[in-house]
C-alpha cells in the first residue's frame, strides 16, 4: 500500500494525541499524589518537595494488605467455582445435548443483558434471609450467579465446536460422561477457559455495586468496593485521595503490562461472544 | 407450543418407556452436570429479578408489612420529574458513551489500520486499553479530580487562553452531565478504537487495492468497504457502549453521586437512593425493573441487526 507522507504523518500525529489523551490523567494524579497532605495543587505542577509519604500514608489508612488479602480470596472463591460449574453446564449444552438443552440455553441467554443494578435491592434482602449479608460469601455467590450468563454461553460456544466423533470414539473404549469431560474434553477447553478465567478476575477485582450493597465493612470488599469508601473518607484530601487511588489501581495495572496480550484479547473476545 | 405435525403422544410415550434404562441414566447424567450452574444462576439472579417485579408492585420500607400498591409505583416514576428525568439523562448519556466513542473510534481505527503497523501500533493498542482495565470507580476519581476547579482541564483551558470558560464542570448545572459523559467518552474510546481496529485487521487489503485503483478517496473506502464489512464489530461496540450508559453507576456514584440537583441521576444512582437511604423498596424496584425493559428494548434490535448482517 502506498500512503502520502501526510498522512503517514498526520495520521501517526493523531495516534501520539490519542495516547496522550489516555495516559494525562494517569500523570496528573501521580503529580497530584507527590504534593503535602491536605493542600489543593493544580492538575499538572511538579511538587517542589516530592511527598513521597503519601504514599506510605495511604497504604496505611487504605489497610492495603487487607484489601490485597480480602480481594484475592474474593477472586480465588469466584473464578475457578465458576469455571468449574459453567465448564459443566458449557459441556452439557454444547456437547453433549441433554434433553432441554435449547430451552437451558435460551434461559442463559436472558441474562446476558440483565443490569446488576435491576436486582440489587433484592439481593439484599434475600442475604440477610440467608445470614450471609455483611461477609464475603455477600459477594463471592452473587457474582458466581451473575457470571453464569456469559460463562455458559461462552464455554457452550467452545464445545458445540467440538466434533462428536471424538467423543464417539471415547465412549467406544468404554468412556463414562464424566471421563469423557475429565480425560478428554477439559483438556481440549484449556484455552477458553483461560480467557474466560481472565475476563472473571478482572471483572471481579474491578466488581462496585455489589460490593457497596452487600457488604459494610471496606476490608471485606472488593479493590474497587473499597476504593469507594476510601474515597468518601479522604475527599478533601486530594493528594491523599491521589496516592491511595495509585496504589489500588497498581495491581490490575502490574497485571495488565505483565499480561496485556492475554487480557486485551480476551477482553475483545468476551464482548464479540456477548 | 405447535404439535399437529408430531408424532402422536402414545407413540412418544412407548418409545420413552422402550428407552434403555442406560439411556436415562444418560440423561440425568447430562442434567447433573449443567445443575450447580442453572442452581447458582436461579438462585442470586433468577429469583431476585421475579423478586423485583414483585416488591415493585406493593409499598415497602423493607421492614414492616408490604401493602398492595398496583402499578401506583410505575405512575409515580413516569409523573415525577426528577424521577423521569433519571431515564432521560441515561438517554443522554448513551450520546457520550455510544454514540461519539463508536463514530470517533472508526475514523481512528481507519486511520491507524494505514498509518501504524507495527511498534507504534502494538504500543497504541496496550496504552489506548488502559481506562479499560481499571475500576470504573478509579476512572470517576480521576476524572473527578481532572475536572475540579484546579484541575488539569481548567489548566489547560487558562493555558490556551479561555479563562473566562473554566469552572468546577462536575458542580455546575448545565455542564455536570456532558463532563460525567467525557469520562465515558475516556473510558470507551480506546476500546471501541481496539476492537474495530482488530476488525480492520481481518479485512482483505484486496479490497482497498481495487478500490484505491479506481482512485476511491480515504472517506469513499470509509463509507463503501470498511463501514459495511466492520457491521458485526460495530454492532458490539454499540451493543457495550449502550449498555455501559443505561446501567451507568459506578462512574456517576463517584464523581456526582447525582448532583447537582438532579442532573446526573440516572437509574441507577436513583435505585441505590430510593432503596438505600430512602427506604422505598417498591419504588426502587419500579424502576429497576424499567431499567431491565430499556436495556432489552434498546439492546435486542441492535443485537439483531448485527447478527444478521454478519452472516
Amino acid at each position: 500500500m502506498t500512503i502520502a507522507r501526510s498522512e503517514l504523518w498526520g495520521g501517526r500525529a493523531l495516534l501520539i494525541g490519542l495516547m496522550t489523551i489516555t495516559i494525562l490523567p494517569f500523570i496528573s494524579i501521580f503529580m497530584t499524589a507527590l504534593h503535602p497532605s491536605g493542600t489543593v495543587p493544580g492538575g499538572l505542577d511538579w511538587p517542589s518537595d516530592p511527598q513521597w509519604g503519601n504514599f506510605v500514608e495511604a497504604f496505611k489508612v487504605a489497610e492495603m494488605p487487607a484489601l490485597l488479602a480480602s480481594s484475592t480470596f474474593i477472586v480465588l472463591a469466584v473464578v475457578p467455582i465458576s469455571l468449574a460449574i459453567s465448564t459443566m453446564a458449557g459441556f452439557a449444552i454444547g456437547h453433549l445435548r441433554i434433553p432441554g438443552s435449547r430451552m437451558l440455553l435460551f434461559l442463559f441467554v436472558f441474562g446476558l443483558t440483565l443490569p446488576f443494578g435491576g436486582i440489587i435491592v433484592p439481593l439484599y434482602y434475600l442475604e440477610r434471609d440467608m445470614g450471609i449479608y455483611n461477609t464475603r460469601l455477600a459477594i463471592v455467590l452473587p457474582l458466581i450467579g451473575l457470571y453464569m450468563p456469559f460463562a455458559v454461553f461462552w464455554m457452550r460456544a467452545h464445545f458445540v465446536n467440538m466434533p462428536t466423533e471424538i467423543s464417539e470414539a471415547a465412549r467406544v473404549d468404554g468412556a463414562t460422561t464424566w471421563g469423557l469431560f475429565w480425560r478428554i474434553h477439559l483438556p481440549l477447553a484449556r484455552a477458553p477457559m483461560l480467557s474466560l478465567g481472565i475476563l472473571m478476575a478482572v471483572w471481579t477485582w474491578n466488581q462496585f455495586l455489589i460490593a457497596l450493597v452487600l457488604v459494610e465493612d471496606p476490608t471485606q470488599r472488593t479493590m474497587a468496593g473499597a476504593l469507594g469508601a476510601f474515597q468518601g473518607h479522604y475527599a478533601t484530601d486530594v493528594p491523599l485521595l491521589c496516592a491511595g487511588t495509585i496504589l489500588i489501581v497498581l495491581p490490575t495495572l502490574v497485571l495488565f503490562i505483565l499480561f496485556q496480550r492475554q487480557m486485551i484479547s480476551a477482553l475483545l473476545q468476551g464482548s464479540v461472544k456477548g | 407450543m405447535i404439535t399437529s405435525n408430531k408424532r402422536p403422544a402414545s407413540l412418544a410415550i412407548s418409545r420413552w418407556v422402550s428407552r434403555s434404562k442406560a439411556a436415562h441414566r444418560e440423561i440425568v447424567i447430562g442434567w447433573l452436570f449443567a445443575l450447580p450452574a442453572l442452581l447458582m444462576y436461579a438462585v442470586f439472579v433468577l429469583l431476585p429479578f421475579v423478586l423485583s417485579i414483585r416488591y415493585s408492585f406493593y409499598r415497602w420500607n423493607g421492614i414492616g408489612d408490604m401493602t398492595w400498591a398496583g402499578i401506583d409505583n410505575y405512575r409515580t416514576i413516569l409523573e415525577v420529574p426528577s424521577l423521569l428525568g433519571t431515564i432521560s439523562n441515561a438517554f443522554r448519556l448513551v450520546v457520550y458513551f455510544s454514540f461519539i466513542p463508536v463514530t470517533l473510534g472508526l475514523v481512528v481505527a481507519s486511520v491507524m489500520q494505514r498509518v501504524a503497523p507495527g511498534r507504534l501500533g502494538a504500543t497504541a493498542r496496550t496504552v489506548l486499553f488502559l481506562p479499560q482495565v481499571i475500576p470504573l470507580v478509579a476512572a470517576g476519581i480521576i476524572w473527578g479530580w481532572l475536572l475540579a476547579l484546579p484541575g488539569l482541564i481548567n489548566q489547560i483551558l487558562k493555558l490556551v487562553g479561555f479563562e473566562s470558560y473554566t469552572r468546577a464542570w462536575l458542580g455546575d448545572f448545565d455542564w455536570a452531565l456532558p463532563a460525567v459523559g467525557l469520562i465515558g467518552i475516556w473510558v470507551l474510546l480506546g476500546f471501541c478504537t481496539v476492537l474495530l481496529w482488530t476488525g480492520m485487521t481481518r479485512l482483505d487489503p484486496a479490497l482497498y487495492e481495487s478500490a484505491r485503483i479506481d482512485g476511491a478517496s480515504w472517506f469513499t473506502e470509509f463509507i463503501k468497504i470498511t463501514v459495511p464489512l466492520l457491521k458485526h464489530e460495530i454492532g458490539v461496540c454499540v451493543t457495550v457502549t449502550v449498555i455501559a450508559a443505561l446501567a451507568a453507576f459506578d462512574i456517576v456514584y463517584v464523581s456526582t453521586a447525582g448532583g447537582p440537583g438532579n442532573s446526573t441521576a440516572v437509574p441507577g444512582i436513583q435505585i441505590y437512593i430510593l432503596a438505600f437511604t430512602q427506604q422505598r423498596i417498591g419504588l426502587a424496584s419500579a424502576l429497576a425493573v424499567m431499567l431491565m425493559v430499556m436495556v432489552l428494548v434498546v439492546v435486542l434490535p441492535i443485537q439483531r441487526l448485527s447478527r444478521e448482517t454478519a452472516q
